[in-house]
């Protein structure tokens, strides 16, 4: 039989670099590897010897789209080991901000990553030259989660600069906070029209029987702080992640790839996951709306999880609107940190999915070890095995048709490949 | 009446956070507009489409830190008129430029099981360092207003209009209350360029030093007063070895503390 190469150099509309290379023998699939070549940064060993305090700063470089995941992620680790606790006007406010990231990034991905895949197109602004109105819109809800995060962020969404261990530098006037209340009640209201919309697209077949793993939070939809749990019945303390999980380094990725111990096998984290083991904590309007937009209650197929995300912006509105609408100045911005010496854990859920922390102090408070574990790391595993699905339920495509459904499996995960590296190049070898 | 010619720009990425990229896309009002008075070519974390060059501005993000980073850069410069840099990868290295003071084979098997499966050169290092560069344009992340002014700027044959003095003038600009003098918090407003729009000061906090060096830093001066508020050598060291270590002044005085 001919052989047929497909291949992409370079994915598109992923943050970061990384390839995909499918091999074929008689329609056969040889192999799958959804690779990373985005350079190695070495954030765990720079971090080594620097103070506590600064790495939510350091590990906010990791990722320019999700840097408040690792400044929470690094802050909560840092709490655990010094035994910081703080009040709730802090903690709400830490919520706000995730919510602002959540919204910014999820918009990001639906409209102007994801979304032109369902459509056919190749980018947001080609589909802006027949909908100009949808995509002001978009950039308008996306703006918001931008607004919000440099309002409580300090000036500035990209790298914020007012969290710290302890709280914040400076606490957010109430005025201020009060001010976003307007916008965020027209976003829910573009929220539900985002999720209509979305509900509408041509969904490609697909089903996995997925493990999911997520944070959940006593009576939150767990986003910045929780216990890890599955739906097969893993519950566990955020301290024990280490435990169940663990990465290997595989020839064809940068990035290390996340397996659940003891067997190597992958596992689900992010929108999909997050929605399977949390619904019943959505708002109503949050549910009935993604009901109304055609979901199951157990999400199967992972092209869905375009929809999820836009129920997640939905959330993400409602709970920062109600944080905004109750917001109080806290009495002090932040609360005292002693450094001592002592290990520390921080999970959260960042836009893709959990993000883990592990730290080691010395008494001074100097970094003796680091660890983080992003999502996309842990996703890698499970983007390959839905690949392997979507190459065997669609041989009969032309090589470029195979080749954007790849890509389109691949951003399901919105992959956030700085993150995980510790881009993508596509190629498909039909033999 | 002739069609005027649309510019074509193209975004690249380098070693990086994707941040500084990520502010174009941040331009939510601006956005639209843009895109009709260039055409935004090639831009891979927006588009599918994969144009051939040249190009008249190139957008560069993040610093030069494999071999074959260091030999695409050489291949942008060919097919780019302009090419300008943005963020402090870019600029300076970045925060992997930490690697520069450390044996990075250390590094690597610190961070990965199979130190054989990865490639990578001992140094993260500026786009400047590789080839020529039109503009350099500061920040961890930049502003996106002065990269609106940048591409303005460029698009009408002028010269950008980015400050080189201190992020001190945007406190007196502001009036903002100097933190190192009323609070004895340490900054690095003094010896760090302005831009980010007074950030940290504003929020009570010192600079740590975003937009690198400014034009005549006197690092030693700042150095000594970091030690009369009490800082270690360390201490001193970790300020100036943050996200632009790499940048010449900064890293001179970092190399005299610890």
């Amino acid at each position: 039989m001919a052989s047929r190469v497909i291949k992409v150099d370079a994915l598109a509309r992923v943050e970061g670099e990384g390839s995909l290379y499918v091999r074929l023998k008689e329609d056969k699939i040889e192999e799958v590897k959804f690779g990373i070549f985005e350079p190695p940064r070495f954030f765990e060993a720079f971090l080594r010897g620097r103070d506590y305090s600064e790495a939510p700063d350091i590990t906010a470089r990791i990722c320019g789209i999700c840097p408040i995941a690792y400044q929470m992620g690094a802050i909560q680790a840092m709490e655990d080991a010094l035994g910081v606790v703080v009040p709730e006007p802090i903690r709400m406010l830490r919520r706000l901000a995730y919510c602002g990231e959540w919204i910014e990034s999820h918009v990001l991905h639906v409209y102007m990553l994801h979304a032109p895949d369902f459509l056919g197109i190749s980018d947001a602004l080609e589909l802006a030259k027949s909908n100009r109105g949808l995509v002001e819109a978009a950039l308008r809800l996306k703006k918001i989660g931008n607004d919000i995060l440099e309002t409580v962020g300090g000036g500035r969404a990209i790298h914020p600069i007012n969290m710290k261990v302890g709280g914040f530098y400076r606490a957010p006037r109430k005025r201020e906070i009060r001010a976003l209340a307007e916008e965020m009640k027209w976003a829910i209201e573009e929220s539900l029209a985002t999720i209509k919309l979305v509900g509408g697209l041509p969904f490609p077949e697909l089903s996995q029987d997925y493990t999911c793993v997520a944070l959940r939070h006593p009576k939150e939809y767990a986003i910045h702080e929780g216990r890890l749990i599955s739906n097969r019945g893993l519950d566990i303390p955020v301290s024990e992640f280490l435990h169940h999980f663990d990465e290997e380094h595989v020839k064809h990725s940068n990035a290390l790839h996340g397996y659940q111990k003891p067997d190597r096998s992958p596992y689900l984290v992010g929108p999909i996951a997050r929605y399977n083991l949390n619904f019943d904590q959505m708002t109503d309007l949050a549910r009935s709306s993604a009901a109304e937009a055609g979901l199951p209650r157990i999400i199967t197929n992972p092209f869905h999880s375009i929809v999820v995300r836009s129920v997640e912006v939905l959330q993400a509105c409602q709970d920062a609107l109600a944080i905004v609408e109750s917001y109080e100045e806290p009495d002090a911005a932040s609360v005292k940190v002693t450094p001592r010496a002592g290990i520390g854990h921080g999970c959260t859920e960042a836009p893709r999915g959990i993000c883990y922390h592990r730290y080691e102090l010395a008494e001074d408070g100097t970094i003796q070890a680091a660890r983080i574990i992003p999502p996309t790391a842990q996703n890698q595993k499970m983007i390959e095995a839905d690949l392997h699905k979507v190459v065997e339920a669609n041989l009969a495509l032309t090589d470029a048709d195979l080749k954007w459904r790849c890509e389109q499996a691949i951003r399901n995960y919105d992959p956030c490949i700085s993150c995980a590296t510790h881009f993508l190049k596509l190629e498909v070898v039909r033999e | 009446m002739v069609a005027q010619h649309k510019p074509k720009l193209a975004v690249w990425k380098f070693s990086s956070c994707d941040g500084c990229q990520l502010s174009l896309l941040d331009c939510e009002l601006e956005l639209l507009a843009v895109s009709e008075a260039v055409d935004i070519a090639y831009f891979l974390e927006a588009t599918r489409k994969d144009p051939k060059g040249p190009w008249d501005v190139s957008l560069v993000e993040g610093s030069i830190t494999t071999p074959h980073e260091a030999e695409k850069i050489r291949q942008i410069r060919k097919q780019s008129k302009a090419l300008i840099t943005i963020g402090a990868c870019a600029t300076s290295g970045g925060i992997q430029a930490l690697r520069n003071f450390a044996d990075v084979k250390d590094f690597i098997s610190r961070v990965y099981a199979r130190p054989d499966f990865i490639e990578t050169l001992a140094t993260s290092t500026a786009i400047a360092d590789h080839v020529p560069v039109d503009f350099e344009l500061r920040g961890c992340p930049i502003n996106k207003y002065q990269l609106l002014e940048v591409l303005n700027a460029y698009l009408n044959g002028r010269k950008p209009l980015i400050p080189r003095h201190s992020e001190c003038l945007e406190c007196k600009q502001r009036g903002t209350v100097c933190v190192m003098v009323a609070h004895g918090t340490p900054c690095l407003g003094p010896v760090v360029q302005a831009g980010c729009g007074n950030l940290c000061p504003s929020s009570t906090r010192g600079c740590f030093g975003c937009f690198g060096p400014m034009e005549t830093p006197n690092t030693a001066s700042l150095a000594a007063q970091f030690a009369a508020l009490g800082q270690d050598g360390r201490a001193i060291q970790r300020a100036f070895r943050s996200y632009n270590s790499n940048a010449e002044a900064f890293r001179k005085e970092s190399e005299l503390h610890g």
